[in-house]
């Protein structure tokens, strides 16, 4: 079985400094894989170079068989790969159904002049859109809320409302960037099951990058570390966290 | 469709009124006040989809305004100018004279304003803030400048003897009663802020404000943000295009004098009025900035003051700014639902979302 993610000595450099160095990375599709590693080890850059953000400066990333480094975001996203941001990232203005919706655009098929003259095709968008997004909400838990503007949410609800909207872009992997960070105790037990059921009920492949160890070891079943900019670990979440490396860059670094 | 078209043709009904209405019983001086009025609508309105909506900040509504006045008069009026290898002054007759050329006129320039929209679009939205600001303004300068070295029409002094059109539903001459330039500002002013409205309340709309809120998450969603931002301009420029065209032919007379940056600047201070990214705060920042100074006209006449129309100007959008830095509106459209809450006894909770099929902007306005 080829994998549905895979990264070859995936580099990138700011001026002088290796933020990420030869990376590889290889995940399955169903996989539940967690990214971690100390502050500034490198996790988010991954993800940026994953979805475009970031050119890399080396090495390969392919998605279904696909190079994607050199391919912008919007193209990433067509091909399947969503992400949420660690500092959120929500539409503050709109609606949380309307941030929802937003997601389900790239799958429109109308013009914008069916749009503008109101066409049938128009209607028949906007009905599929809300009705995904209010699917979407419904699995989050945010359906009471469509209404409010996105920026009327507190902080958990807006992770969570991260997560609806790229689902609704129909990704076949998500990349979690510490989804739970700011969370209470309540709220990450209650993402840890949302997260499980991202992969088993939408059949959605996840790769998170989370903070807290506790939450990573329980739901991952496999796990990367990162330091520095380079892997140093590879594993279940039991063997990873007996590793002596592991240990030391976790004391050393926080 | 049916539920728009049946809207735009009672508004469209309702302009004719107000037309025959507005001749017969209101001083002239006013109605031409009111037709500006209408001009400025359609300029603020079009510029909202480019910088409210959209939030970028443009500056070259004037050249597009230009681009408009200049190619419909192109077609509507009598050019004479001084032809150099003759040595003597030519006439060219206008290429059209009916109601219908003069509104494919209209069309023209509004198409021709687009076409600029573009070619100026898809090298400056890249660039973000103050650099698309300084490049559109610089864009609207140049269109000005040349303008006023193109001699065929007029140069510096501009063209003058533009037309103005009318519908006669009956009678003949002075006493004829009869749609003119009020009935053509107020539909273009209806099917800019309908289509304006449709375009806010759809899949597209929510793109462009998700390029403002978060244009590097709308790019992750699969928000092609450039071409959304070049659809805005475009859009825009069309209308502003429009509005140029009709302006022409309101006052009869165009020059490059009526399109300089400070054109570009009142109408982005219409914007912020009435609250940047409102529909409903465009049309009203259109209509306050529009009438105002004409009103301190008279105040400054009857008071004797001269210049003091422009302090009171001033101060108005000074104190404004410091009380209410969002606008009138802020972001929120004036609606019936708004209203609606807004009277004690009938609530709607805060959570009540359109219904699937349902398209409620015909009855927002
Ligand atoms: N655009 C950038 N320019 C310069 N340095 C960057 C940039 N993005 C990330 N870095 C650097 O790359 C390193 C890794 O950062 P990041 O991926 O955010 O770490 P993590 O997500 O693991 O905490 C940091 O040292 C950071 O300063
Ligand atoms: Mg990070």
């Amino acid at each position: 079985m080829t994998a549905l993610l895979e990264t070859k000595s995936l580099t990138i450099r700011f001026g002088g400094l290796t933020a990420v160095d030869s990376f590889n990375l290889s995940i399955n599709e169903g996989d539940l894989f967690g990214l971690i590693g100390p502050n500034g080890a490198g996790k988010t850059t991954v993800f940026n170079m994953l979805t475009g953000v970031y050119l890399p400066t080396e090495g390969t990333a392919q998605f279904d068989g696909q190079l994607i480094n050199g391919k912008n975001p919007v193209q990433v996203a067509r091909l399947g790969i969503s992400r949420t941001f660690q500092n959120i990232r929500l539409f503050d203005e709109l609606s949380v159904l309307e941030n929802a919706m937003t997601g389900a655009h790239q799958h429109a098929r109308l013009t914008v002049w069916e749009s503008l003259f109101r066409l049938p095709r128009h209607y028949k968008e906007e009905a599929r859109q809300r009705e995904r997004a209010y699917e979407l909400l419904a699995f989050m838990g945010l359906d009471d809320r469509a209404g409010l503007t996105a920026k009327q949410l507190p902080y958990g609800h807006r992770r969570k409302l991260e997560i609806a909207r790229a689902l609704a872009t129909e990704p076949r992997l998500i990349c979690l960037d510490e989804p739970a960070a700011g969370m209470n105790t309540g709220e990450k037990s209650e993402l840890s099951a949302l997260i499980r059921k991202i992969r088993d009920e939408l059949n959605v492949t996840v790769l998170v990058i989370e903070h807290d160890m506790k939450l990573v070891m329980g739901i991952c079943e496999k796990v990367q570390v990162l330091d520095y900019g380079e892997t140093i670990a590879l594993g279940t979440p039991r063997e990873v966290q007996n590793d002596p490396k592991v240990i030391e860059a976790y004391l050393g670094g926080d | 469709m049916r539920r728009s078209l049946a809207t735009l043709l009672v508004a469209l009904a309702i302009c004719a009124g107000m037309n025959l209405f507005l001749a017969q019983f209101i001083e002239e001086y006013v109605v031409q006040v009111i037709n500006m009025v209408g001009v400025s609508i359609i300029l603020a309105v079009s510029l909202n989809v480019i910088n409210g909506l959209t939030g970028q900040f443009s500056l070259g509504h004037a050249g597009f305004m230009a681009i408009g006045a200049y190619v419909s008069a192109f077609f509507t009026t009598d050019l004479s100018y001084f032809n150099p290898d003759t040595a003597e002054y030519v006439t060219d007759p206008a290429l059209v004279s009916s109601v219908w050329g003069y509104l494919g006129a209209l069309i023209a320039g509004g198409v021709a304003a687009a076409v600029a929209g573009v070619l100026v679009g898809i090298p400056t939205l890249r660039l973000k803030g103050d650099y698309l600001a300084i490049a559109t303004l610089g864009f609207g300068e140049i269109v000005r400048i040349l303008i006023t070295n193109f001699e065929k029409v007029g140069g510096a002094n501009g063209l003058s003897g533009v037309p103005q059109f009318q519908i006669v539903l009956s009678g003949e001459g002075k006493d004829a009663l009869a749609l003119d330039g009020t009935f053509f500002i107020f539909s273009f002013v209806i099917i800019c802020v309908l289509l304006s409205a449709q375009l806010q309340r759809s899949t597209f709309g929510r793109a462009l404000i998700a390029v403002r809120e978060n244009e590097l998450a709308a790019e992750v969603m699969g928000i092609p943000t450039v071409r959304m931002k070049i659809f805005a301009f475009v859009y825009g420029a069309f209308f502003a295009g429009i509005a140029g065209g009709l302006f022409a032919h309101l006052l009869q007379t165009v020059t490059p004098a009526s399109f300089t940056f400070m054109k570009s600047v009142e109408v982005v201070v219409m914007l912020v009025l009435g609250g940047l990214g409102s529909m409903t705060g465009a049309i009203v920042g259109a209509i306050v900035l529009t009438v105002l100074p004409e009103a301190l006209r008279d105040v400054e006449q009857e008071a004797d003051l001269p210049g003091i129309r422009m302090v009171v100007y001033s101060l108005v959008l000074i104190l404004l700014m410091i009380f209410r830095p969002q606008g009138i509106f802020g972001q929120r459209e004036l609606s019936l639902r708004l209203l609606r809450r807004l009277v004690p006894g009938r609530r709607i909770s805060g959570d009540e979302t359109p219904k699937p099929s349902e398209d409620r902007k015909g009855t927002e306005l």
